[in-house]
């Protein structure tokens, strides 16, 4: 799922200020997930808010929402009929639901509460780490599951480079040399015949940006 | 404000087996300690949630004390352990803030253990009047009475969509 962080609290701070009014949008899936942005968390924050700004003797009015998810249009569309009430919207979710609800409301300014870091899985309670880089251009299934592109330091896509010392990164000695897990890995299953078949290079070109796909049963509605 | 005109207030979340119990105790032997509590009484400090503990402060308490079983006494096993962490988790939170981190704090009294819940009290009682009253807790008290006066219910923070 997304990563993200909330932001450090000052920078949140000095966003809204100038806004009497603000109404902090919470997301309940990905960021709800890593302990982020979540129903939770947007209570945290806007407390913190809320006492933050008294302290410093601001009159604000600091109200709180979560959604479902903020990357589906259906699920922003019932705040509607509330955001005439505020001037500003803080949106705790990732950078995906916060374009989207900006695009919604777009008269109102919409400020990001996390930084959205990257694609990954959860090692065990409040440990998050990157798994995927959205190349375009999976080959999990060539190296038994170990991703060369976020593990490997140089997107090696065709063994080690050699500069492993004791099974650690040349680059980054923090790190297992990814292509010596992969070996292992393929070994343990009677998989190493597998990689003898050179890959061709990345295929950076398939991934554009912004990227978009149309399903394929939806193309012929969209006039693709 | 002076020492004489302050008279802190101060929000104890404490666990009915232990702490409710030592309090009961030192109330029965009339021990003397700060009039300065406001008990909420929790089947078990493990209930107690961050949310809590900055409502208090928002609503203008000058300090909250957090107060369950000894740790490996709990009578639900693990929840004055979670307590703990989630302390140590507001403290950063009020940290952030600017809030002194020093008004709140985790006990851990035994139900015999009256005299310890005295010293508590007298203790937090102290750092609150050190550290001065909560900066909220002038606001906090204009709009509850303004709340009382208009016989208008508190204001309500979360959209029910």
């Amino acid at each position: 799922m997304i990563v993200a962080e909330r932001k450090p609290f000052e920078e949140i701070k000095a966003m809204l200020s100038g806004y009497p009014r603000v109404l902090v949008v919470g997301c309940g899936t990905c960021v709800a997930v890593c302990l982020a942005g979540g129903e939770k968390e947007v209570g945290v924050l806007g407390a913190q808010l809320r006492i933050a700004a008294k302290m410093a003797g601001n009159g604000v009015q600091i109200d709180e929402t979560t959604l479902e998810r903020q990357c589906d249009r259906e699920f922003m569309e019932p705040l509607a009929k509330d955001i005439g009430r505020y001037d500003a919207l803080l949106s705790t979710a990732c950078g995906a639901g916060v374009q989207l609800l900006a695009e919604l409301y777009d008269d109102k300014p919409v400020f990001p509460a996390l930084n959205t870091n990257f694609i990954g899985v959860a090692e065990g309670p409040g440990v998050w780490t990157e798994r995927c880089r959205a190349c375009s251009d999976c080959v999990l299934g060539l190296t038994g599951g170990i991703c060369p592109v976020t593990t490997c330091s140089k997107g090696l896509l065709n063994g080690p480079c050699g500069g492993a010392v004791a099974g650690r990164c040349e680059v980054d000695p923090e790190r297992p040399c990814a292509w010596g897990r992969i070996y292992d890995r393929l070994e343990a299953t009677g998989r190493l015949d597998e990689l003898a078949a050179v890959q061709p290079p990345k295929r950076h070109n398939i991934h554009v940006q912004p990227a978009q796909i149309v399903h394929l049963a939806y193309k012929r509605r969209y006039g693709l | 404000m002076s020492e004489q005109q302050f008279e802190p207030r101060i929000l104890a979340l404490i666990c009915t087996f232990c702490t409710y119990t030592a309090a009961d105790m030192a109330g029965s032997a009339r021990m003397q300690y700060p009039a300065t509590v406001r008990v909420v009484k929790y089947l078990c400090t493990g209930k107690v949630d961050v949310m809590h503990i900055l409502e208090g402060f928002e609503a203008g308490a000058d300090a909250v004390m957090v107060s369950g079983c000894e740790i490996g006494d709990c009578h639900y096993l693990e929840g004055n352990l979670r307590a703990k962490e989630r302390v140590e988790h507001a403290k950063r939170l009020l940290e952030e803030i600017g809030l002194e981190s020093g008004r709140l704090e985790m006990f851990h009294i035994g139900a015999s253990d009256a005299p310890r819940w005295q010293e508590a009290v007298k203790m937090m009682t102290e750092r609150a009047i050190e550290l001065g009253p909560n900066p909220l807790r002038k606001l906090a008290e204009i709009e509850a009475a303004a709340a009382v006066a208009e016989e208008e219910p508190a204001p309500v923070r979360a959209l029910a969509i």
